[in-house]
């Protein structure tokens, strides 16, 4: 399979590096069910998309701080954004919710809702949330940073990731640095008020300095480790650091 | 006799030599802006930046066939689109730093895109106009200088809004002088404007007199010597 394929493709992209050099006829070879749906290329492409991980992470300023609007800007309508319809997000009740830790964590008591609203150090930041589809809105968040709660449960600071599982099937993770950036913080509030079930109750993970998709909300398990543990998104083909 | 063969003058020819750095760099710019403004157009189509209700041909933009897609990835093509557009911007970075270095060390653009003044092109845009412009191979005129730093300028435009929209945090700096992030957008698309307008012009002078092509393929064009005057 392999031995057939090679030829093929090589010819393609000889083919495609001609063509695109002398016109643009190249864009409708390039297009449609041409040249990105095949394998290799999406191999070449994926390697790329892993040198990136490291540029942004080399790129990213752990204390550099994203830009703060004032309260006007504040949308109060936020947009809402998920792969399903409000109706059906996941209903978490004060009550039996239990946040899980695990990993490199020393502490791996679950974090009930009232445990995790008493976290010191809350504040409020107005940022502006940028989706990988190119829409933005700037949002009034409050909450603790999420390096408060790391620490507190003692877990592992100098491990590669942070992953989080998700109520509603989504799972995501980010780097160490960002993780401990003063900006990313576990939003309580959206607006001055108590974070709306289709926003992510009881928490959303606000990082203004990555992309929308890398903030999870409602989520149920955090855990730390050096194995790379993906993303719903990055798994289907999204860049992994996605910084801002 | 003798008569007759004096007649016949010596074949006088220009030749024209294109450094092989230059072919490279041009057509490597080639090809990365191709993929650049493909999958843009898929990345654009996504949440346009304009007010209006304006969007690219699927079949014209770079990111793969939506269905197949959606079988190999479960998404509409977008991801492959940004793929393609954050690997093709590093071949597009650094083959124009490449290039710039070239011309400035080498004297390309003392030699051939300079002087540059606002009366030489009026002068050669109106001699242009009339059909009276004349055209000698590796020299260009006023308008073709203007024409070039300008979609160098517009090349530089797009590298920094760019870099603006990818990191808006780490810098905000370059955000804010491109009037924020949902204007930096704007600004990006008008770039990208400017850039398809200038292809349109060049690929079609480049058609009209095939032999600035051939000296951007082999390296090397002649013309009769006394050709470009009487034109």
């Amino acid at each position: 399979m392999k031995l057939e394929r090679t030829p093929l493709v090589t010819t393609l992209e000889r083919r495609l590096l001609l063509r695109g050099g002398f016109s643009l006829g190249a864009l409708t070879l390039l297009a449609g069910c041409d040249i990105s749906d095949q394998d290799s290329v999406h191999r070449a492409l994926a390697a790329v998309s892993r040198w990136n991980d490291r540029a942004q992470a080399a790129l990213f300023g752990g204390t550099r701080l994203a830009p703060v609007f004032a309260e006007k800007d504040a949308v109060k309508d936020f947009r809402y954004n998920a792969f399903f319809a409000a109706e059906d997000a996941p209903k978490l009740s004060a009550a039996d919710y239990k946040l899980e830790l695990s990993g490199l964590i020393a502490d791996k008591k679950p974090w009930t809702v009232d445990m995790l609203y008493g976290l010191p150090q809350q504040s409020s930041q107005i940022t502006r949330h940028v989706c990988v589809e190119g829409w933005s809105m700037i949002g009034k968040w409050s909450g603790p940073p999420l390096s408060v709660l790391l620490r507190m449960v003692g877990a592992d600071l100098n491990a590669k990731y942070v992953g989080f599982q998700c109520a509603d099937g989504y799972h995501g993770s980010i780097d160490m640095a960002s993780a401990l950036h003063p900006q990313t913080i576990l939003a309580f509030k959206l607006s001055d008020e108590v974070l709306p079930v289709k926003y992510g109750y009881p928490f959303k993970v606000r990082i203004p300095t990555k992309l929308g998709f890398k903030n999870p909300k409602w989520v149920t398990t955090m855990y730390v480790t050096n194995r790379y543990p993906g993303g719903f998104w990055e798994d289907r083909g999204y860049n992994w650091f996605s910084g801002l | 006799m003798s008569a007759a063969l004096a007649r016949i003058e010596p074949l006088r020819l220009r030749v024209h030599r294109t450094p092989l750095i230059l072919r490279i760099t041009h057509w490597l710019n080639a090809l990365a802006v191709v993929l650049m403004i493909g999958s843009g157009w898929r990345i654009y189509n996504w949440y346009p930046a304009l007010p209006f209700g304006f969007a690219f041909p699927v079949w014209a933009s770079l990111g793969g066939d939506p269905h197949v897609t959606q079988g190999l990835s479960g998404e509409d093509g977008l991801a492959n689109a940004l793929a393609w557009h954050f690997g093709a911007m590093w071949l597009l970075a650094v083959n124009f730093a490449v290039y710039l270095a070239y011309g400035v060390f080498s004297g390309h653009f003392r030699r051939d895109l300079l002087p540059v003044g606002p009366r030489g092109f009026i002068r050669d845009f109106a001699a242009a106009a009339r059909g009276k412009l004349a055209h000698r191979l590796g020299e260009q005129n006023a308008v073709q200088k203007a024409f070039y730093w300008g979609v160098m300028l517009a090349i530089v435009v797009m590298l920094l809004s760019g870099l603006g929209i990818w990191k808006p945090v780490q810098f905000s700096g370059l955000t804010w002088l491109f009037g924020g992030y949902e204007f930096a957008r704007v600004v990006h698309f008008l770039g990208m404007s400017a850039i398809m307008a200038f292809i349109v012009v060049h690929v079609a002078l480049a058609l009209l007199v095939p032999k600035t092509l051939q000296s951007m393929v082999t390296g090397i064009a002649t013309e009769p010597a006394d050709e470009g005057g009487r034109r």
